[in-house]
């Protein structure tokens, strides 16, 4: 009790000073030297990227992109990049790309914060769980007033914005919901509500816009507090354990598998592509699951090795990330290079 | 609150009169049933809300369901819908048979499939406001309604009607949880006379050809047509007294032509004859969202109290005698199979195996209840 009540204190305190307390941090921080392969991704003719927005493997290294082109699609690509098949286009729950996750069973799950839905596809690209609802048409447009009516908490089952998605051992599954809400929710593995936790503000354990989830081996969930400057750490009851800071604005995080895993976050240029903001950031930062930076690489920037607005990293190889960019239509390949202390590297 | 229970107990018993077995749902037995995912579409064609489900005579599966993109387009100082609600036909294994009529006018967002007894194929559409009778073929004999020229995006709910609603007794309000003091609130143009539909939701038959329509969830109620589709006349206002309505789901007939109505936000069936006077209620049924009655010498009544989209609640499905007598129930709400996400349609030709169309989980379970 007494570290959560010295915590939000340090919280509190941090906040009004991010950018003076990172740019001092930054200079103590290690660069880790990396090369980037920025057309990893093999496109037939007439299929495009757009927005880079969700990027994730499964356990054959298959690659799965959602991204917002003229209609947001999945696409799948192999371990090599090479393109594979389109998953089920035209999805009704396809609109405004958030996320892509691969669970452990290898089931490909999408976030779309567009229709505010979930979807679970099987290997066969076909819907096996659905949470969340598009919007009926005949609830109209949102206004001011509706919005001031949403319910809190919020319905177990009904997301507003909702940003990404990570499981735990046992199939249970937690949502980040998202720009609308301000919370975390948790399924068991048949899709039904557990629990949600979080409310709009800066307090220990409320949110401003929780961007990315992931968990850890032990089942712990860590949520980018992207408006709050910080990782929040939960245990699997959704409690509060700690927070990282440090690391600038937490639009991505990823955790590599087990045994020894790493958190990974990226402090993503504001995502208008205005080169004044992609100057001051862009790095992302390799971290010990406790909050220990351990090196960072990268600036905002739109040439290959420079990346425009991160949205989703994907590192189930440690050192090997790929990571989707929101202005630069692309999924990087970045490759981290043996640990030397020199160097920002390309 | 004691004096609401009060008035509550003499509401019942006034209506105790009309209705059957108000007490009975204790020992409701349990029906045995087993149930699949029914549906084998081709891989690049996702199904989305199973709006509507039915069978023809050779036990073909048609749905008609909500997927794509529901969009505008701006024109000429208006902006134009453009629905994605298909019907699609499948054979009697659930493998995919074709696609009838794609971007047909009426088409917008999903609501009913039925097939009369010469197999034409009808839908019903919320959007549109329109239901559309086609041959076997897929060809369009007859439109009723029609469809607005342009966009109506609705108001949002008023403050009042968006408030959590005291008027259904027992579930949270009709529907999404807006609107059941004001049916229709959520239409945008309020009641429409005549022939013309606001949100119809459903379309039955009497052995004379004679047509039913459920208009539905922005008017409260029925229309009758006779078989080449003259009106006839209407019956029903917005309320909750018996011939009243709140959010009219789903239709059925039996053999003598009697209409049986799912009046989902009063928490009950209403039981009319042919010429639309009332008979009877069954109130012990929670919030039928969809009904169907059985062929052949012996008539059954199966009605889903589905979950609402936003819980998994409920979810159970009654089968009963035509007088409202509960012979058993079966599921509960959920994502997997043998449980249901919001049930908005049932095909009940053949009596123990039924198609069971949801909204939620985006399917066609076929379910085969077990003799006992």
């Amino acid at each position: 009790m007494k570290q959560i009540l010295r915590f939000a204190a340090v919280a509190l305190a941090i906040v009004p000073w991010t950018m003076p307390s990172l740019a001092q941090r930054g200079q103590n921080i290690r660069e880790i030297p990396y090369a980037s392969v920025s057309d990893f991704l093999k496109l037939p003719p007439n299929v495009y990227m757009g927005e880079g927005i969700g990027v994730a493997r499964d356990s054959r290294g298959h690659v799965y992109t959602y991204t917002r082109s003229g209609v947001t699609r999945l696409y799948e690509f192999d371990e090599k990049g090479v393109f594979v098949r389109e998953i089920s286009p035209g999805n009704y729950a396809f609109e405004m790309a958030h996320a892509v996750r691969v669970d452990p069973q290898d089931n490909v799950w999408i976030v779309d914060e567009g229709t505010n839905m979930v979807v679970k596809f099987n290997r066969d690209g076909r819907a096996a769980l659905i949470i969340g609802r598009r919007p009926d048409p005949f609830d109209g447009l949102p206004t001011a007033a509706t919005f001031a009516q949403n319910p809190n908490p919020p319905l177990p089952y009904r997301f507003d914005r909702p940003t990404d998605i990570a499981f735990d051992a046992a199939g249970n599954f937690f949502v980040a919901d998202g720009y609308g809400n301000s919370r975390i929710a948790k399924y068991d593995k048949t899709g039904r509500f557990l629990k949600t936790t979080g409310s709009r503000g800066n307090g220990p354990g409320q949110l401003n816009t929780p961007h990315s989830i992931q968990t850890d081996a032990a089942g712990n969930v860590y949520v980018a507090d992207r408006g709050n400057n910080r990782i929040q750490v939960y245990d699997n009851d959704l409690n509060l354990i700690r927070s990282i800071t440090g690391i600038g604005s937490p639009w991505a995080v990823c955790i590599t598998p087990a045994p020894h895993q790493y958190l990974y976050s990226s402090n993503s240029s504001p995502e208008n592509n205005n080169s004044a903001q992609v100057a001051t950031s862009g790095e992302i930062y390799k971290m010990e699951l406790d909050g220990t930076v351990l090196g960072k690489f990268g600036k905002g920037g739109k040439m290959s090795g420079e990346f425009s607005t991160t949205h989703a990293m994907d590192c189930r190889v440690e050192n090997e990330l790929l990571i989707g960019e929101i202005t630069s239509w692309r999924v990087q390949k970045v490759t981290l290079k043996p640990q030397s202390a020199t160097g920002a590297g390309k | 609150m004691r004096s609401s229970t009060t008035l509550f107990a003499l509401a019942a018993a006034a209506l105790a009169v009309f209705s059957v077995a108000l007490g009975a749902q204790a020992t409701v037995p349990t029906l045995p049933y087993d149930a699949v995912d029914f549906l084998r579409p081709p891989a690049n064609m996702p199904i989305g809300e199973v709006a509507g489900v039915a069978t023809n005579s050779k036990g073909h599966v048609f749905i008609y369901e909500r997927s794509g993109t529901f969009n505008t387009t701006l024109g000429t100082a208006r902006t134009f819908p453009h629905g994605a609600s298909r019907l699609l036909e499948f054979d009697r294994d659930g493998k995919f048979v074709r696609e009838i009529g794609r971007d047909v006018y009426a088409f917008a967002y999903a609501q009913s499939v039925k097939i009369d007894p010469q197999d034409n194929v009808w839908i019903v559409d919320q959007y549109s406001n329109m239901a559309v009778k086609f041959d076997p073929e897929g060809r369009v004999l007859m439109t009723f309604g029609r469809r607005p020229e342009t966009s109506r995006i609705p108001n949002p709910p008023t403050a009042a009607a968006a408030a959590p609603a005291g008027g259904a007794p027992g579930r949270g309000g009709a529907g999404r949880g807006a609107g059941a003091a004001a049916p229709a609130a959520r239409g945008g143009r309020g009641a429409v006379a005549g022939d013309s539909f606001n949100r119809p939701t459903d379309v039955a038959w009497d052995a004379a050809g004679n047509i039913f329509i459920a208009d539905g969830f922005g008017n409260s109620r029925v229309l009758k047509m006779d078989k080449n589709g003259r009106f006839l006349k209407t019956f029903g206002t917005p309320g909750s007294e018996a011939g009243q309505f709140n959010m009219l789901a789903s239709l059925a007939t039996d053999a003598q032509g009697n209409l049986y109505v799912a009046d989902k936000g009063n928490n009950r069936i209403q039981v009319f004859d042919n010429d639309g006077n009332f008979k009877k209620q069954f109130t012990n049924v929670g919030a039928p969202a969809a009904i169907c009655i059985s062929p052949g010498a012996h008539q059954y009544l199966y009605s889903s109290n589905s979950n609402d989209p936003d819980d998994l609640e409920h979810g159970e499905i009654y089968k009963m005698e035509l007088d409202g007598a509960i012979l058993g129930k079966f599921g509960t709400a959920g994502h997997m199979v043998r449980e249901f996400g919001s049930v908005n349609s049932i095909d009940c030709r053949t009596e123990n195996t039924l198609y069971v169309g949801e909204l939620i989980n985006w399917r066609v379970q076929k379910v085969m209840l077990k003799n006992q």
